[in-house]
This record gives C-alpha cells, sequence and structure tokens, in this order.
C-alpha cells in the first residue's frame, strides 16, 4: 500500500525554481531517503508534505489525506521532526515531551513503548532544559517529541545533519526499530553514506528527480566500471587524469580520485604506467565497486 | 479545548522563566512612577533673572526682592542699562529681564499707577508662559499691598482671577501624571511583550514545530494573548498600589471600573502586538515597528500635552489613539471619581479598537505559508 504519494509537486520562491515536478510513491512501512545536496530543494518538499507550506501546482497525499484539504487530519497521523532544533529550549526535557503529547491529546505513558528506545538515552537529562543539551540529544528529543503522538508517517528533515559519528550511527539503529512498529518513515539527508541504510532512496538535485530506486539497484545501475586512483599530489593527479585521452569523468572523492574510461573496458596498469611517466610515483590504482556518489556525479552532469 | 490549559501552563512557565521579562514586570513600574511623575514636570524653578533697575528706589527693590522670595525667581545679575540686561538674555546667562523706568516709585505714589516691563526668552514657550505667569500673580500681589496699580508692559491687568482648582486642589503635577503613567505600564505589556512573545516563536522556529500539531489558530492566539492580559490586569494593581504607597495619588473613582477599563484596553493593545508580530520575523524588528507606533501613541495621548491644545486635525487622528482614550478614563475615573456615564464615549472607542484590531490581527496570523 503507499502512503505517501507526490503527483508532480512544483514549488517556485519568486524566480527561483525550488521544486520542479516531483511525482515518488512511498510504500507503508518504508524507510525511504531523499538524497541531495544543499539547495536541492529536500525542505521545501517535506514543508509541503507536512502542510506547512502549499505548493504552486501538483498534488500530495499522505496515508489517503490531501496534503492541502485535509491539512487538519494530516496533521494528526504525522510526526515532523525539522531541520533545525524546534523545541522550547527554556522547557526541560520533560515538560517538551509532555506539552506535545498534550497538544495531540495523549499522554507520555500511553506512548512511552515507542519512544523508549529513544528515550532511554535522554533518561539522565529530563530535568535539564532543551537548550542546555548537546547536539545529539537534541536530535533525541526532538524525536521523541515528533513520536509521542504515534504518527504513522515520521518526516525527519536533516536529521543527521550537524552531529557526531556516534550519534549518527545510533540514530540510523532507532529508525530501524522505529520501522519495525511499522511506521513509515521519510528521511532527507545530504551524506550519500546514508543511502545504502534506506529502503529505497530517491537522488534529488535542484528540484529535480534524478532517480528513484534501492540504493543497490542504483549502485548497479553504473554502466562503467571505476578506478579509484590515489597519490598524494591530488590536485595535480586530477589534472593530469583529465588530460588522459581515454578519460570520460574525473572527479575527487574523499582522499583518492574516481575516474572512468571512455572505452567499455578499462586498462589499471596501462593507466597506471601513464601516470608514472607524467611523474606520479606514488600513484595506486584499484578498481572499486560504484557507490551512490558515483552515480549521483554522473546523473548530475 | 482540552489542549488550552497545556498552552496556557506552557506560556506561564516560559513567561516566568524568561530573565529579561520578569525584571520588566516587576521593576519597569517603579521606575517608571518614580522617574518620569517626578522629573517630567511643568512647574518652572530657578528663573535667572537680569534686573535693569533705573529707579533704584524702594519700590522697586521691593518687588525684586518678593519676586526672589517665591523661591521661583533668582537673580543673576543688576545690569545698569537695557542693553545690557538683553545681552545677558542672548548670552543664555538669564531667561528674563526685568526693566523698572526711572520714577518707578514717583509715579506710583503720584497717580498710584506705573510700568514695568518683563523679557522672557521664550525658546521654550511653555517655560515661559509659565515663568510669566508666575511673574504677573506676584506683581498683582505687590500692587494689592502698595495698594496700587502697576501695569505689566502687555498684560492687561485690573481684573482679579481668584482661582479654584478642583479635582487636583493643589495642582500636584504626579497626582496628574501618575494616571497616565500606569497607562503606559499596561501598554507595554499588551503591545511590546505580546508581539515580541509571538514573534519569538518565529525566531527560534517552535513555530515550525508548533504548526505540524492539531493546535488551532485561536488556541494559540488565546494560549498567547491570555497570560499578557492577566499579567497587564496585574500590572496595573500593582502599579495603583505602588502610586498609593509612594505618591499618595487620590483615587476618588471606582477601582472595579478601572480594571474593567483596563480590561478592554488590554484586548485591543494584545491585539495590536498580535497584528505588529503577524507582519515581522524577528524581536528585532517587532521592537522596532512598536517603538514607532508607541512614540507617536505617547506624544499624541495627552500625556504630557493636552490634546484640547492640538490643532484641529491633529485631534482628529489622536481621537484614533487608544492610549489617549484610556488616560482620559483613568484620570477621571481616579481624580474626578467619574462614573461609567461619564466615560461612556471613551469605552465605546475601546470596545471598538477591540473589536477591529483583534479579528484583523487574527485573520493575519496564519499557520500555513503562502
Amino acid at each position: 500500500m503507499n502512503s505517501v504519494i507526490m503527483d508532480n509537486i512544483a514549488r517556485s520562491y519568486g524566480d527561483v525554481r525550488a521544486l520542479d515536478g516531483i511525482s515518488v510513491q512511498i510504500n507503508g512501512g518504508e524507510l525511504f531517503g531523499f538524497i541531495g545536496p544543499d539547495g536541492a530543494g529536500k525542505t521545501t518538499l517535506f514543508r509541503i508534505l507536512t502542510s506547512l507550506l502549499l505548493p504552486d501546482s501538483g498534488s500530495a497525499t499522505v496515508d489517503g489525506l490531501d496534503v492541502v484539504d485535509d491539512y487538519r487530519k494530516l496533521r494528526r497521523a504525522i510526526g515532523y521532526m525539522p531541520g533545525r532544533f524546534s523545541l522550547y529550549q527554556d522547557l526541560t526535557v520533560e515538560e517538551n515531551l509532555q506539552f506535545f503529547a498534550s497538544v495531540f491529546g495523549t499522554t507520555v505513558d500511553a506512548n512511552y513503548e515507542l519512544i523508549r528506545s529513544v528515550f532511554q538515552y535522554l533518561e539522565p537529562f529530563r530535568h535539564r532544559r532543551a537548550g542546555q543539551l548537546s547536539g545529539g540529544m537534541k536530535q533525541k528529543l526532538a524525536l521523541s517529541c515528533a513520536l509521542i503522538h504515534r504518527p504513522s508517517v515520521l518526516f525527519l528533515d536533516e536529521p543527521t545533519t550537524g552531529v557526531d559519528a556516534v550519534s549518527r550511527k545510533e540514530f540510523w539503529e532507532m529508525l530501524e526499530e522505529l520501522k519495525a512498529e511499522g511506521i513509515t518513515i521519510v528521511v532527507s539527508t545530504p551524506y550519500m553514506d546514508e543511502a545504502s541504510l534506506c529502503d529505497r532512496v530517491a537522488l534529488i538535485q535542484d528540484g529535480r528527480l534524478l532517480t528513484v530506486d534501492t540504493p543497490t539497484r542504483i549502485e548497479k545501475s553504473f554502466p562503467k566500471p571505476i578506478l579509484s586512483v590515489r597519490s598524494a599530489r591530488k590536485y595535480e593527479l586530477i589534472k593530469a587524469l583529465r588530460a588522459y585521452p581515454f578519460s570520460s569523468s574525473v572527479y575527487a572523492f574523499g582522499e583518492s580520485a574516481h575516474y572512468t574510461d571512455s572505452r567499455s573496458s578499462v586498462d589499471a596498469v596501462e593507466l597506471q604506467s601513464y601516470l608514472r611517466d607524467q611523474g606520479f610515483t606514488d600513484v595506486t590504482v584499484a578498481q572499486v565497486d560504484p557507490g551512490i556518489e558515483d552515480v549521483f556525479m554522473a546523473l548530475m552532469t | 479545548m482540552r489542549t488550552l490549559p497545556f498552552i496556557l501552563q506552557k506560556e506561564f512557565l516560559q513567561i516566568f522563566r524568561n530573565r529579561s521579562l520578569l525584571p520588566i514586570i516587576f521593576v519597569l513600574p517603579i521606575v517608571q512612577l518614580v522617574i518620569l511623575s517626578n522629573a517630567a514636570t511643568f512647574e518652572v524653578k530657578n528663573v535667572r533673572m537680569s534686573v535693569v533697575d533705573e529707579d533704584q528706589t524702594e519700590a522697586s527693590r521691593g518687588l525684586v526682592r518678593k519676586m526672589q522670595a517665591t523661591g521661583y525667581f533668582s537673580v543673576v545679575a543688576n545690569s545698569p542699562t537695557a542693553d545690557q540686561g538683553a545681552d545677558l538674555l542672548l548670552s543664555t546667562a538669564a531667561s528674563m529681564v526685568i526693566h523698572f523706568p526711572l520714577h518707578f516709585e514717583r509715579d506710583l505714589r503720584r497717580s498710584g499707577t506705573a510700568r514695568v516691563q518683563m523679557i522672557f526668552d521664550a525658546q521654550d514657550g511653555a517655560k515661559a508662559g509659565v515663568s510669566q505667569a508666575y511673574a504677573s500673580s506676584v506683581v498683582v500681589d505687590y500692587s494689592r499691598e502698595l495698594g496700587a496699580n502697576i501695569v505689566l508692559d502687555g498684560i492687561p491687568a485690573g481684573i482679579d482671577v481668584i482661582p479654584v482648582n478642583w479635582f487636583n486642589a493643589e495642582q500636584r503635577y504626579t497626582t496628574f501624571m501618575v494616571p497616565g503613567i500606569l497607562v503606559l505600564l499596561v501598554t507595554i505589556v499588551g503591545m511590546f511583550i505580546s508581539a515580541m512573545n509571538i514573534v519569538r516563536e518565529k525566531e527560534i522556529g517552535t513555530i515550525e514545530q508548533l504548526n505540524v500539531t492539531p493546535i488551532t489558530k485561536s488556541q494559540f492566539v488565546i494560549g498567547k494573548l491570555m497570560p499578557l492580559w492577566v499579567i497587564g490586569l496585574f500590572e496595573l494593581a500593582f502599579g495603583l498600589i505602588v502610586a498609593k504607597l509612594l505618591f499618595d495619588v487620590p483615587m476618588v473613582g471606582s477601582i472595579p471600573l478601572v480594571f474593567a477599563m483596563a480590561a478592554v484596553y488590554l484586548v485591543a493593545m494584545l491585539g495590536f502586538g498580535l497584528w505588529l508580530s503577524t507582519m515581522t520575523d524577528t524581536q528585532q524588528q517587532a521592537m522596532f515597528l512598536a517603538w514607532f507606533f508607541m512614540v507617536i501613541f505617547i506624544l499624541m495621548s495627552g500625556l504630557f500635552t493636552p490634546i484640547e491644545s492640538m490643532p484641529h486635525w491633529a485631534q482628529n487622528i489622536a481621537e484614533l489613539n487608544p492610549l489617549a482614550h484610556f488616560i482620559r478614563i483613568m484620570r477621571r475615573v481616579l481624580l474626578m471619581g467619574a462614573d461609567f456615564s461619564a466615560i461612556r464615549t471613551e469605552f465605546y472607542w475601546l470596545v471598538g479598537f477591540a473589536m477591529t484590531i483583534l479579528p484583523m490581527a487574527v485573520r493575519q496570523y496564519r499557520k500555513v505559508s503562502h
């Protein structure tokens, strides 16, 4: 069953087209990720899906509720965690949680089971003001508050941005547990490495969808072998690779550079000797499996 | 409506945790009442006088002594000529010149009538006017003592006016100011704090989280305004107590009537604050905008300068100033002991403001952005 259906959603801010015809269907109980760089339109899309912003054209339903016409019912059915910490910094952890429970007409006790795994981390800080929590704790509190009314669909806008690596890992584990509870989770992130943690992802860039599929299939869709090239002089290395006559694409990838060839098969040894001739004595070349980021780079251009 | 108590609880919790708000609520009334009602006075003291006495007789010196004895005038110089006296005025060393012509005493004795000239520095028209009135009354007194008639140049004499002041018999300035300053206090809570309190939710982003909850617009607005309405009335009570204990301001009229009027007035001002908050995104913007209106409201309220002496067009604008109406109500009820029938027009104005601005502000406040 489809839980979230977007049909050709468009939205502009003045002359800037933030979203340009987005159509995606998200299945019930799925952990779905929107992956894209800053400014891709992720937050705008989330604000439309949570009834905070009206689309210029197109329509969307969440759990069968129209985001424009049924916004009142919709707000009871969804949980939303904005990218920016939006709880009351001058209220304590407990007061925040109680407040959001009460405005949804429920109590913390009634749904404690659902948030237990998240809230256990916060237990020691129950009486601390939200403003005095660390980034990771704030994020867990925000998630607890978004969950306290047992929503059927959870929207998390860049929940792991600005959070340390350990907290990020913990956070994704918590999402797995929530998925097991049957909650549909829609998450956005600029981190490509988080894509593999989702059931399906949509790559989004400049308000348009590049592709929607499972992370494995997206990686498999990459048509060419990739060579990972390393040298201490990365900048010169990339220039030399671009100058190579058979070069198709070259881009920096963390410590190394990723290279694809314009021919159907690629010879790592040949490339390595070319680079040695160019004076890169420390160069290493190895074939690697394509990742989401490689697909993203290929689709972007 | 089960939700509303929770929202109110949260608002009160936040207000009493706000370190900058509590001092405003409790310290402001005392500071404003003490400083403003004592400092903002129209009384003119220590008028620096330059004496040009061509007569040099007992009669002329007697008048100067009498003026000094009032405590309002002090002699800064005795100038031999009228020109030198005028120079002192120009250099601002003196703010008035009193000029006795030759034969002042002789004329008084012979015909019972003599002339004396007074020149005032009228850069500050109000100050000059008050000094002149003081001086004339001294001259009138002095004439009566001598059984003569001293004519002040340019000022008609001969008619004795016996003033009787009602409702503030001693013409105490604080008595007149305090009711108006109480209005300012209530206005600050109503307009400033409400505007800033609502905008704060926008500025720190909590409105985003609140907007995805089932809280309705009316619940949000009532939740925001009601605590401040209560605090505004508390502020008035606190201010009235301070006014009574510190200044012994007479409270002739019905205190419940004052609170009933304040209750309506606060609705109007809270609505105004809400309206300001719908037009701004940060507390700073809201503050500037509130200031802009506050200055106009205060200057056109009759707090410092009577509305009746404004030009006609300005008087019409002042009719649209809720502050002006509430100050009038406060003065009439507290000082005159007016009952409802005497303030009915003002009351209708306040109701009108409340019923216009609040619905307008609520309509403009939206949960969905376009």
